[in-house]
């Protein structure tokens, strides 16, 4: 396949930066964008030239620590995926990509398509755990959770911290992401007794960090972990409880 | 001829204790607990350890000694702490908690780790392992990892490789991922409270030792280039496996093995670094650009069963191959375990098929694993909710719906039991260094048993070096950390400085991934599933003469002071090809086959590993030269009382 890659590159957060032009002669359908990015750098290395800086681990969508903006789009074109699966076949012989890192005022960029998602990690730090220190947990087996209960909190908690969700937001809010925490530690029964408590202090860290949400649904479509939009309502619910409680 | 040549590779040392109290092993962790020293609550705060990595082990020790007072210095490489390999582990973290009525217990946990190890692990921190496993599944329970449930409510358990019990717990295929954000969540409720403070973005590239304890670290800021050291009155490292010396492995890309080796180098002694797993249901590599070789978990192997073509070089598409015309070789050659014998074996069976031409998929480097059978006996449904996430990750990668073909599957590089050597305190050799999780060498012999990594990180990070820390801290009362002035820090600073301009001013025309993927390519190919004598010598050889061209012709783009990942990638592939080089000499010098170490030249009749217990029942414990010349190899002797002796055996028990 033969693609064209333009590629944002900005070499330090204060620096200004510029879109530069690739040309990619061999691409297969079967790579990921990640693997053309490999290959390019490989290329542009051997040259003495810089590569591209970007991030990514696992490369098996749980880490969360890639993601980029592929063709005006978090991750990428195939939904639900994050960026190192989504492969060169959701293009054509002949096509542009453009690769920007995430846009959003909360994810400063540090170098190319690095950004700093710090900001997710102090929503977490404002209340996003259980205060139950080492050794001092009842038997887990004592406390029954429904079936349901258990898989319905895994299917929020299963958030891979990527921070798409807020890159896709027109308002840029972390509500999905706030949401889903807050929804998967609302269903168990630990940690019941600070539920109020975090539900105020994280909203409150989500407002300073993040816009406020109006239900555009725009994150779901692109979260690779498919948090669903319910993650939106549980946010409001338990900012709505924690307000009653408080009252 | 091998004789010869280790004797230029490496001289024979002593004798190593590892603290394990005499007696019965079933007890030694209790007694040793008792033993130990405390530090009172109001004193914990004027103490400072730092903890390297956040993973299952760093971020659970970090957090415990945190929530008890001690003041927690966490380095991470990452730009979060969620982002840790252990959040890709899969299946399942393994308890005999012994609530079914299959009759598990503790001590048939032990005799199923330390068998499964093919007994190179001491049998005391395999006890201990089972033991504080009990209250792991409370604590990450409670701490918000919402474990699989039956539907009467109580926790839901499966099955895992080289056990006949039902003894993990898992949450669908991402247990790893929610017992790493359960950990980090109570590693930020630390650093909210002020006990951690967490440097993300911070490379460790040295350890600080004065007159033989280490008394901190040097990093280096991977944003700014910045490089500084820490202090501290001790250090524990957390930092992971090795396994990416293989360069694609199955480890996450920037996984590296350099806190660890340079922890070496400065002293601390590397145990059995040449026993890696190499798992059996990875996906082949099928071009050359494939960045990694993506983890199919072995919980899949409950239902899913394993097979090739009986013909050589049949490429009919799966299902279209005649039932007669399958060989589900596992099952037949270990009727006993079937398709959950341990990795070692269902490795090693993969690689024998592959290698005589049954292999399928266009490079026929793959056996097939199969849903077929289960989606007819449970539906798919059930299939679904066990694996869905996996099944979704295949076939994202692969463009095929493991629901309707057959998987394609092969042995690659995982698990590193060899790691830095601990004692029974898990303290290096090396006074104020502590290692946890993979980057130690604990509990997993010669072969890790599935769902026992997530737990020995588990133990570790919260149960083990929480009690075992403190009572190291306790002689050091009314001292402070080392002064940053003191010339034993300026020194390590100053050649760490060197050591980072040395690459960059090495100017020649070979990118560092040309120096890793060769690398890869010799270890898998020399140092892989199969070793001999021959070719472990030619290895080192060949190492040898890698690092030679790395230090002529290594091209490193950029400056060292900004984001620069060819230059980390540098640094961790310098020390990867020392590594591998001890890797070779340890394979070489274990002439026996344990676990995962396969010597061609040792197997049973049956192809089996054969071990030779009257030369070779030691942990091989390894010194590294401070100037140029052999290794030490030093020896730990492990005895066996819980669980005797014996030739392993998944066929017929």
């Amino acid at each position: 396949m033969n693609i064209t890659l333009e590629i944002w590159r900005q070499p330090t957060t204060h620096a200004p930066g510029t879109f530069e032009t690739h040309q990619i002669t061999d691409a297969k359908p079967e790579m990921t964008v990640l693997e053309l990015l490999d290959h390019l750098n490989d290329t542009l290395v051997a040259q003495g030239r810089a590569p591209i800086a970007f991030e990514s681990d696992c490369r098996e969508g749980i880490c969360g620590t890639c993601g980029i903006t592929v063709n005006g789009r978090p991750h990428g074109p195939a939904p639900n995926t994050a960026t190192c699966q989504q492969h060169m076949r959701s293009f054509s012989d002949g096509h542009t990509v453009r690769l920007e890192p995430f846009r959003s005022a909360a994810y400063p960029v540090i170098r190319d398509l690095i950004v700093d998602r710090s900001a997710l990690d102090r929503i977490i730090e404002a209340g996003g755990f259980v205060s139950v220190d080492a050794g001092t947990a009842p038997d887990a087996d004592a406390m029954q959770i429904p079936h349901e209960v258990a898989e319905k909190a895994l299917d929020y908690a299963k958030c891979i911290g990527c921070g798409a969700c807020v890159a896709a937001c027109p308002n840029g809010s972390g509500n999905l992401f706030t949401g889903a925490k807050l929804a998967h530690l609302s269903l168990l029964p630990h940690g019941q007794q600070e539920r109020e408590r975090r539900a105020r202090s994280m909203g409150a860290q989500a407002e300073a960090e993040f816009g406020p949400c109006s239900l555009f649904g725009e994150c779901s479509h692109v979260c690779p972990a498919g948090i669903p939009l319910t993650a939106i309502a549980a946010f409001n619910n338990e900012q709505r409880r924690a307000r009653a409680k408080r009252s | 001829m091998t004789h010869y040549l280790l004797d230029d590779l490496r001289t024979i040392g002593s004798r190593v204790d590892g603290g394990v109290p005499d007696g019965d092993p079933a007890t030694a962790w209790d007694r040793r607990r008792a033993s130990y020293r405390l530090v009172s609550p109001l004193n914990r705060r004027n103490f400072t350890v730092i903890v390297v990595g956040a993973g299952l082990a760093g971020a659970g020790c970090a957090a415990a000694l945190g929530e008890l007072g001690f003041n927690v210095e966490c380095f991470i490489y990452h730009d979060s702490p969620r982002r840790a390999h252990s959040i890709a582990a899969q299946g399942g973290i393994n308890s005999p908690r012994a609530k079914r009525v299959d009759n598990d217990s503790i001590l048939r946990f032990v005799k199923d780790t330390v068998e499964g190890g093919d007994f190179r692990s001491r049998e005391a921190d395999c006890f201990r392992l089972g033991e504080e496993s009990i209250r792991v599944i409370d604590h990450m329970n409670a701490i918000g990892a919402p474990f699989a449930r039956e539907y009467g409510g109580q926790l839901a358990t499966r099955s895992f490789g080289g056990v006949q019990v039902s003894r993990t717990y898992y949450t669908r295929g991402q247990t790893g991922q929610q017992l790493e954000l359960a950990a980090t969540q109570a590693l930020h409720r630390q650093i909210a409270k002020g006990t951690v403070r967490l440097h993300s973005r911070h490379e460790m590239l040295d350890l600080i030792v004065k007159d033989g304890v280490a008394s901190g670290i040097v990093v280096r800021d991977m944003v700014t280039g910045q490089i500084r050291p820490f202090t501290a009155h001790a250090a524990v490292l957390a930092t992971g496996g090795y396994g990416n010396v293989y360069y694609k492995a199955t480890l996450a890309r920037n996984s590296n093995a350099t806190a660890a080796f340079r922890a070496h180098r400065r002293g601390a002694y590397f145990a059995s670094p040449c026993f890696i797993q190499f798992h059996p249901t990875t996906l082949p590599i099928n071009s050359p650009w494939q960045s990694k070789r993506m983890l199919m978990s072995e919980s899949l192997r409950n239902d899913a069963r394993v097979w090739v073509p009986t013909k050589k070089g049949d490429d009919r598409p799966p299902n279209d191959i005649p039932e007669d015309e399958r060989d589900y070789f596992l099952e037949r050659r270990y009727p006993a375990f079937g398709n959950l014998v341990p990795r070692d074996v269902a490795s090693r069976a993969n690689a024998l098929e592959i290698h005589d031409g049954r292999g399928v998929g266009p490079l026929h480097n793959g056996v097939y694993l199969d849903l077929r059978d289960a989606i007819a006996r449970v539906g798919v449904g059930v299939i679904n909710e066990r694996y869905g996430n996996l099944l979704d990750m295949y076939h994202e990668s692969t463009d095929e719906d493991p629901r309707r073909v057959p998987m394609r599957i092969g042995p690659g590089a995982h698990f590193s039991m060899g790691g830095l050597w601990t004692d029974f305190d898990s303290m290096s050799n090396v006074p104020g260094l502590f290692v946890g999780g993979e980057a130690s060498w604990a509990y997993h012999g010669a072969n890790r048993l599935g769902a026992n990594s997530l737990l020995s990180a588990c133990v570790d990070g919260w149960f083990t070096l929480p009690v075992t820390v403190p009572n190291y801290l306790e002689s050091l009362l009314g001292t402070e950390p080392l002064s940053l002035d003191d010339p034993a820090v300026t020194a390590t600073v100053d050649e760490v400085r060197a050591g980072v301009a040395h690459l960059l001013d090495i100017g020649g025309t070979k990118p560092v991934n040309e120096f890793h993927s060769q690398l890869g390519d010799l270890l898998y190919g020399q140092c892989g599933v199969n070793r001999s004598a021959e070719e472990l010598a030619d290895a080192i050889d060949r190492i040898q003469k890698l690092r030679k061209v790395f230090n002529d012709d290594l091209l490193v783009t950029g400056s060292g002071a900004e984001l620069n990942q060819e230059l980390e990638k540098a640094g961790r592939v310098s020390d990867f090809i020392d590594l591998a080089e001890l890797m070779c000499i340890d394979a070489l010098d274990r002439n026996e086959s344990c676990g995962g170490h396969f010597r061609v030249e040792h197997q049973t009749p049956d192809g089996e590993a054969l071990r030779d217990d009257a030369n070779f029942c030691f942990v091989s414990v390894w010194e590294r030269p401070t100037e140029p010349g052999p290794y030490t190899r030093h020896v730990e002797p492990l005895t066996f009382t819980a669980v005797p002796l014996e030739q392993r055996n998944y066929k017929t028990k």
